[in-house]
């Protein structure tokens, strides 16, 4: 039963974020906040992570391509396909729940235990709002941005592997790059980033709103968000691919 | 002035408050006291509207907020200010920003004006020169004269405060509850506060309401505390001997019957009683 009750208090924690701004410029302030803390906070860790998947897949593709049939461009090709279907919008995601979705979760999560939730609704400000849609909206903007730069990343982790350990010359990466492209690819990438995007910054934000107790609750809170958040991520990803590419 | 009519509320089978009303007056300090449990932090909870009352109103001069929706609920809320306990300050804002707050959102004041209003409320409460700094670096009487300031910057007609002396030492109590006072006083607020503290009924309990296990238990002036023959509320408020004793004082004195500036050196010179030393049989 708790899990109907925790949908329900979910989707009525949606619906309560749209309501009028009591005052639009600090919502926007805190819109921009939220994109420097979600956007450029995990931009580091977004440029490590995507630059080695782009190489460690180029030299697993190389490893497992053994036939002399299979021309070597084909690496770049398998490289490029990966990086933008799977490993771009989904693995960095999943990083993301737990920079982004731990901060959020935790974030919200004090705010409540130390009454500053509380001190805001006597003020007659619409905390949901306030505190939610920002986040979400910031997670909606940012992420696929986040998203683009570690496709455009990978792809250059890829290219520096295989010109760095030998599989493959750069010129004939970059002509594996050229051919086959599919640019609906990109497209479903970037619809995979919006849905996770939205699940990355609604999911903690409700984890963290709803909680009650202290420090330890906060953690744990902070533990389920992400790990929900990363359930939610696969099992999107599968209906997505599912339904959006032709098999 | 705020009116408490019939409140009830439950949280599950158990029912924490039970049909209590009250009349809260403009212009004073009107405290809620009753032991851990008693469910003073409920009732309070139910009158701002963070719970919503299982049955009962709540009437801000004359108008039901407990019906209200939307708009016309906020619209009140903005004439509620509240000290929380934990003071509840925005821990990335400056003190200057956390009291700037509200304004910020509320007010269409020039920069200036806004300024100017958050300096004068600061230095209401004696607190000129931490405009820069952030809650981490402010002791906990600070924290709540902090936390007093943006309660007050908007003006409220309403002050809650929930237990505002806790964690605070007893001379730094009294600068907090003297402050709630000349503020109620100054602005003509009519002002609810949560307590536990002894002095504070004392001090400034214009009207004090005794809850006991959800009910209403006992109500009256800090002055008719002294001869309340409630056992219960006796119990609470003289819980020690030597408040015990404070009593008996205090009622000889109110009686006429001691004058107030008894000369304490007379009682200070008499013997005082022989220590026993403990023996093996003891």
């Amino acid at each position: 039963m708790t899990i109907f009750s925790d949908i329900g208090r979910y989707l009525l924690m949606i619906k309560g974020m749209f309501s009028r701004p009591e005052n639009g410029r600090m919502y926007w302030k805190e819109f921009i906040h939220q994109c420097t803390e979600i956007g450029f906070g995990s931009l580091g860790i977004v440029a490590i992570i995507s630059v080695f998947i782009g190489a460690v897949s180029t030299i697993q593709t190389a490893y497992q391509l053994v036939s002399p049939l299979i021309p070597p461009s084909t690496i770049a090709q398998i490289v490029r396909d990966t990086v933008i279907l799977e490993f771009a919008p989904t693995l960095v995601c999943i990083v993301l729940a737990g920079v982004a979705g731990s901060r959020i979760a935790s974030e919200l999560g004090n705010m409540r235990v130390s009454e500053q939730i509380d001190a805001l609704e006597i003020m007659g400000i619409n905390t949901k709002t306030y505190l939610i849609l920002p986040k979400i909206v910031a997670s909606l903007l940012m992420i696929p941005l986040l998203v683009v730069l570690a496709m455009a990343l990978g792809i250059w982790g890829g290219r520096l592997a295989a010109t760095a350990t030998g599989i493959i010359s750069g010129s004939i990466y970059d002509k594996g790059l050229l051919e086959f492209f599919v640019p609906f690819n990109v497209i479903f990438a970037l619809i995979k980033a919006y849905v996770f995007s939205f699940i990355i910054a609604s999911i903690p934000a409700f984890y963290g709103y709803y909680v009650k107790g202290g420090a330890l609750e906060i953690g744990r809170a902070s533990t389920k968000a992400v790990v929900v958040s990363c359930i939610l991520i696969l099992f999107a990803d599968y209906i997505l691919s599912a339904l959006l590419l032709p098999t | 002035m705020i009116e408490v009519k019939n409140i009830k509320k439950s949280f599950g089978d158990k029912p924490v408050i039970q049909d209590v009303s009250s009349v809260m007056k403009a212009g004073q300090c009107n405290l809620i006291i009753g032991s851990s449990g008693s469910g003073k932090t409920v009732l309070m909870k139910c009158m701002v509207g963070l719970f919503e009352p299982d049955g009962g109103e709540v009437l801000y001069g004359g108008q039901n907020f407990t019906d209200m929706k939307g708009a016309d609920k906020t619209e009140i809320r903005k004439e509620i200010g509240m000290l929380f306990q934990g003071s509840a300050l925005f821990d990335s804002q400056t003190v200057e920003q956390n009291v700037m707050f509200p304004l910020n959102m509320f007010s269409k004041d020039s920069y200036k004006k806004k300024m100017d209003r958050v300096n004068e409320v600061l230095n209401r409460v004696n607190l000129v020169g931490s405009n820069k700094k952030f809650p981490s670096e402010l002791s906990g009487g600070m924290k709540k004269r902090v936390a007093l300031a943006r309660a007050i910057v908007l003006n409220p007609k309403y002050l809650f405060c929930d237990e505002p002396n806790s964690g605070l030492d007893p001379q730094t109590s009294l600068v907090i509850d003297r402050l709630i006072q000349e503020i109620t006083v100054e602005y003509n607020i009519t002002t609810v506060i949560n307590t536990h503290d002894m002095n504070s009924v004392m001090e400034i309990g214009n009207y004090i309401l005794y809850m006991y296990q959800g009910n209403k238990e006992w109500e009256g002036t800090n002055k008719e505390i002294i001869f309340s023959k409630n056992q219960r509320l006796n119990d609470f408020i003289f819980a020690s001997e030597f408040l015990r004793d404070a009593k008996d004082m205090r009622m000889l004195e109110e009686s006429g019957k001691i004058s107030n500036d008894r000369n304490m050196d007379e009682l200070l010179d008499k013997d005082a009683p022989t220590l026993v030393p403990p023996t093996d049989d003891n």
